[in-house]
């Protein structure tokens, strides 16, 4: 398996994705540079977190115009797995690959911490590696987090299996004080139709080895590897 | 031309900061105000002369990139 990260000005968790996909893959992703309008001949391109840009005019919105994006969305088109987190899913959402768009969080504090999250979808490349509804703890850290699209979109990533990933508690509940930013029925990650783009607010490479206080990210890149190797 | 272009929400997509504005504004003893919606504000400095000309250009440069239309409205002022 091959895997590109691409890599914009003010992208800070591009290193933590790459030490992720290396540890799963056994080899070193291609770094790419945002104003590359090429990408290699890769089996999955992720969009890693940070504040590409400055978060300037709003986040992910100057990044998801830069060069690499057409190709980016061209490959998305063929069916290549991408994978957007944090900032990458609001690059995503940006760029149109995925519906809706991350709003500032509704308590407007940047929220730094661990949170549990139900998986809702599993039959996909990125999530095949966990059990349907079951409960996982994973950091986030941001501050336009805010999960937002009309409830007719809502309603349609729901019959569609496209939500990815819920924020509950500990014990699996959907309660309001489990959401941490006001996102719209508590969505934590969204697919798109075709289940090859997945956008994400938390970040499961920064609990993808012991050393790291949990493993509960793993599962995600194991099951890439097994996907698309 | 100068074109003046003003972003807000859409009405029904809550603002959080609009809200944080509001209960400052509370706090200060300034009474009576029973909503607040935040927004951007954009100026821009273009080379076309034409008016109509000129809005068909920002308007589509709103559409593409100054605004999110899933959550955000616009509207233009072309002005010499």
């Amino acid at each position: 398996m091959k895997a590109a990260v691409i890599v914009f000005p003010g992208s800070n968790c591009d290193r933590d994705i790459q030490m992720a996909l290396k540890n799963a893959m056994g080899s070193d992703p291609v770094m790419c540079w945002h104003g590359d309008s090429e990408l290699p001949d890769v089996d999955l391109i992720a969009v890693p977190g940070g504040f590409s840009y400055g978060d300037y005019l709003r986040a992910g919105a100057i990044a998801a115009h830069s060069p690499v994006m057409k190709e980016i969305i061209n490959r998305a088109n063929k069916g290549v797995p991408v994978l957007g987190i944090c900032n990458g899913f609001q690059v995503l959402t940006e760029s149109g690959l995925l519906p809706g768009v991350l709003m500032r969080n509704a308590g407007l504090n940047y929220v730094c911490k661990d949170v549990h999250l139900s998986v809702a979808a599993v039959d996909t490349v990125f999530t095949q590696g966990y059990d349907e509804n079951q409960v996982i703890r994973i950091p986030i850290a941001h501050h336009d987090g805010n999960y937002f699209a009309e409830n007719n979109i809502l309603d349609d990533l729901e019959q569609n299996d496209q939500v990815a990933f819920r924020y509950v508690t500990a014990a699996g509940d959907m309660t309001g004080d489990a959401n941490p930013n006001g996102s719209q029925r508590s969505i934590a990650g969204v697919l798109n139709k075709q289940k090859n783009v997945l956008g994400m607010m938390p970040h499961p490479e920064r609990l993808a080895e012991t050393d790291l206080g949990g493993i509960d990210g793993k599962p995600m890149f194991d099951a890439l590897v097994q996907a698309l190797n | 031309m100068k074109a003046k272009i003003h972003i807000t929400l859409k009405s029904g997509v809550l603002d959080p900061q609009g809200k944080a504005v509001e209960h400052a504004l509370g706090a200060l003893g300034f009474s009576g105000v029973n909503d607040v919606r935040q927004g951007k504000y954009i100026e821009l400095d273009l080379v076309e002369n034409d008016v109509d000309k000129a809005h068909t250009q920002v308007d589509a440069m709103c559409r593409k990139l100054l605004a999110n239309t899933v959550i955000e409205d616009y509207s233009i002022e072309i002005s010499d």
